[in-house]
């Protein structure tokens, strides 16, 4: 063999790996049109637009948690609290409207609560070194306990929420035909889609889930940045809240349990690895729409509920069992 | 150059859907879905029917037996039926409501996880002109065609005619009530206190919440006061459990309990309790489907359906 030739083995084996690494890149929109062909090809009622905007309404909230989720797995770490937060922060915006405060600025404080519950989990994973499963299951606890306290375990439901426009337009509602909770998901995928791809507070993430030490060493301020993630975390949790409360009209106090898996579940189908550094926001969003459509599809097509969850999990070790070929 | 022109085009096709949007006469702000088309009552035959069922949870064998009441009396005659599991959960309910919806069944039969959260998704069902009939619990808002639920005074009133055969006339009794305030309370409440009036005497009432705990503690504090009582009313079986423990150092005072719980009917094989009036799911179930059918014959529909109860005795009573 001449150097001639080995050279271009080599320059063609690199395209091969380039060209399968956008491939798998591909794999979960891949995996999202042939589940939408199936349940199509069971029930042609998928493909209705009604439907289409009824699944994306459903996506919503757990798009949102999701999107939050990303970034706190990127760095490696996991937010379990994120169903609390929603709980909490949504049983206390229903307080507020219900005793006269605009629902708007109910919503707003809210969210900014929701953020500050974040932060608590950022600051005991960076200043208390706590691991973040732990800390944000100890979190996760507390968070729902303080809902159960506060509502005294009923929902808050009253008759300023049935009555306000702006209350039901937020999770009900349609803008120009589409439901306003999609609208809401699809500026917030924009807005982090930006932060994470086109500015440094993203290349940061990606540096402390590639490589912590390496991170702090090249001059990162990683706690500084890991505390704003968590932030993130909780104020998507929390934006996601003031949708249900509305889709409901009224918080209850049991809201958001079993949220977290649903958002991991999205994060990781999207192709985003565990152990961080690796992912993209773009793939969370699709990750979200493989699950509604499951839910949705499955409903539709009239399989058993019980049959549903089974379906899920093995959907979700599928998608494992491909990333980690991936990495081998 | 190709990205400027697929944003152009992206552009124009928004614009274009924005104006037809407008013009067509929709609501740019609203609600409710503008593109919702609203089907109007046609007669149908229970074969031709599809019935959409939303249960609240399937790990409590009450609500499977509504389950099996619906399915087995659909397909008798032949409708097809879908059930979900709501899994306790409101959000997930609401998701099945709303993909039931799409899935352009007939009618609804709900059993809802909480009155106030299913109110949005009875109002979606009524603008789609689905008719909406709730089992045990109904909604909040919105319009249901009919409520089937256990004819709560008449098991009140069984409870008391129980008591007064057993007991005679003029016994010493005490009343454990639920929750303050809600229906089950208030309906076996008054059932029990009409027909007990004037042949029993009912020393004292006390709350203990439906809880079983506070049933236990309620009881004591009874058995304290009125150590000379002959009977226990309890307006539900976790009550009537807590009130066993609290008065087994005196087993012959007759508790009756409410609801047939799996506990409560095993208490009253093993004669800790005397008798519980029992709910029957399964028939409940039945009688939703029922009036789905009258409805679809064009009948009137009643807008409460009373499922019947069943007193179920222990046996050194009967």
């Amino acid at each position: 063999m001449t150097n001639t030739d080995r050279e271009q083995k080599v320059v063609k084996e690199v395209k091969d790996k380039k060209v399968l690494q956008k491939l798998s890149g591909l794999g979960p929109v891949l995996a999202l049109i042939v589940l939408a062909l199936i349940t199509t090809v069971m029930n042609p009622s998928f493909l209705d637009p009604n439907n289409l905007l009824n699944l994306l309404r459903q996506v919503s909230i757990n798009g949102l948690i999701a999107f939050g989720m990303t970034f706190v797995i990127l760095t490696g770490g996991i937010d379990l609290s994120v169903g609390a937060i929603l709980a909490l922060t949504s049983a206390l915006s229903a307080m507020m409207i219900t005793s006269g405060v605009p629902t708007l600025i109910a919503m707003l404080i809210g969210i900014i609560f929701g953020g500050l519950l974040g932060g608590l989990n950022g600051l005991l994973i960076t200043k208390g070194g706590a691991a973040p499963f732990i800390a944000s299951l100890a979190t996760m606890t507390i968070f729902r306990g303080a809902t159960y306290v506060f509502t005294d375990g009923n929902p808050i439901t009253s008759k300023v929420m049935n009555d306000s426009f702006i209350f039901q337009f937020i999770g009900r509602g349609y803008f120009f035909g589409i439901p306003v909770p999609v609208i809401i998901m699809l500026i917030s995928f924009l807005i982090l889609y930006m932060l994470l791809h086109k500015m440094t507070f993203g290349r940061k993430t990606y540096a402390l889930g590639g490589n912590e030490k390496a991170a702090f060493v090249s001059g990162i301020k990683v706690n500084l940045t890991k505390t704003w993630i968590y932030v993130i975390s909780g104020i998507m949790s929390s934006a996601a809240g003031m949708i249900l409360i509305s889709r409901l009209s009224s918080a209850q106090p049991d809201a958001g349990t079993g949220f977290e898996m649903d958002a991991i579940a999205a994060v990781v189908l999207g192709g985003t690895s565990l152990a961080g550094g690796r992912g993209r926001i773009f793939g969370t969003l699709i990750g979200a729409l493989i699950i509604g459509t499951l839910n949705n599809g499955m409903n539709l097509i009239g399989i058993s509920s019980f049959y549903q969850q089974i379906v899920k999990g093995i959907v979700i070790i599928i998608a494992v069992l491909i990333d980690r070929r991936k990495k081998v | 150059m190709t990205k400027k022109i697929l944003s152009i085009a992206v552009g124009a096709l928004v614009l274009i859907y924005a104006i037809v949007f407008v013009v067509s006469g929709r609501a740019v702000f609203s609600i409710s879905n503008p593109f919702q088309t609203n089907t109007v009552l046609q007669h149908k035959k229970p074969s031709e029917l599809k019935i959409g069922v939303s249960l609240s949870t399937l790990n409590n064998p009450f609500f499977i037996s509504i389950r099996q009441g619906v399915t087995e009396t659909a397909k008798q005659s032949g409708s097809k039926v879908q059930v979900y599991d709501g899994q306790n959960s409101t959000n997930k309910q609401s998701n099945d409501v709303e993909d039931l919806i799409q899935k352009k069944v007939d009618v609804l039969i709900i059993n809802p996880v909480d009155s106030s959260a299913i109110t949005p998704e009875v109002k979606s069902a009524n603008e789609a002109g689905i008719p909406v009939i709730t089992i045990d619990r109904s909604s909040d808002g919105g319009k249901v065609l009919s409520l089937v639920a256990s004819d709560s005074k008449e098991g009140g009133k069984m409870a008391a005619d129980f008591m007064i055969k057993t007991l005679g006339q003029g016994a010493k009794i005490a009343e454990l009530q639920g929750t303050p305030g809600a229906s089950a309370t208030r309906e076996r409440g008054a059932g029990f206190d009409n027909t007990a009036k004037g042949h029993l005497d009912i020393v004292t009432k006390q709350t203990a919440n439906f809880d079983r705990t506070a049933g236990l503690n309620t009881a004591e504090n009874i058995a304290q006061a009125h150590p000379d009582i002959k009977g226990l009313f309890s307006q539900n079986d976790e009550m009537a459990l807590g009130a066993v423990q609290a008065l087994k150092s005196n087993p012959d005072v007759v508790i009756v309990g409410f609801d047939g719980s799996a506990d409560g009917i095993n208490a009253v094989e093993k004669r800790q309790m005397a008798a519980t009036v029992a709910q029957k799911p399964k028939e409940m179930g039945k009688l939703a489907v029922q009036a789905a059918y009258k409805h679809f014959k064009g009948e009137k529909v009643s807008s409460q359906i009373k499922s019947p109860l069943e007193l179920i005795v222990a046996d050194k009573y009967k």
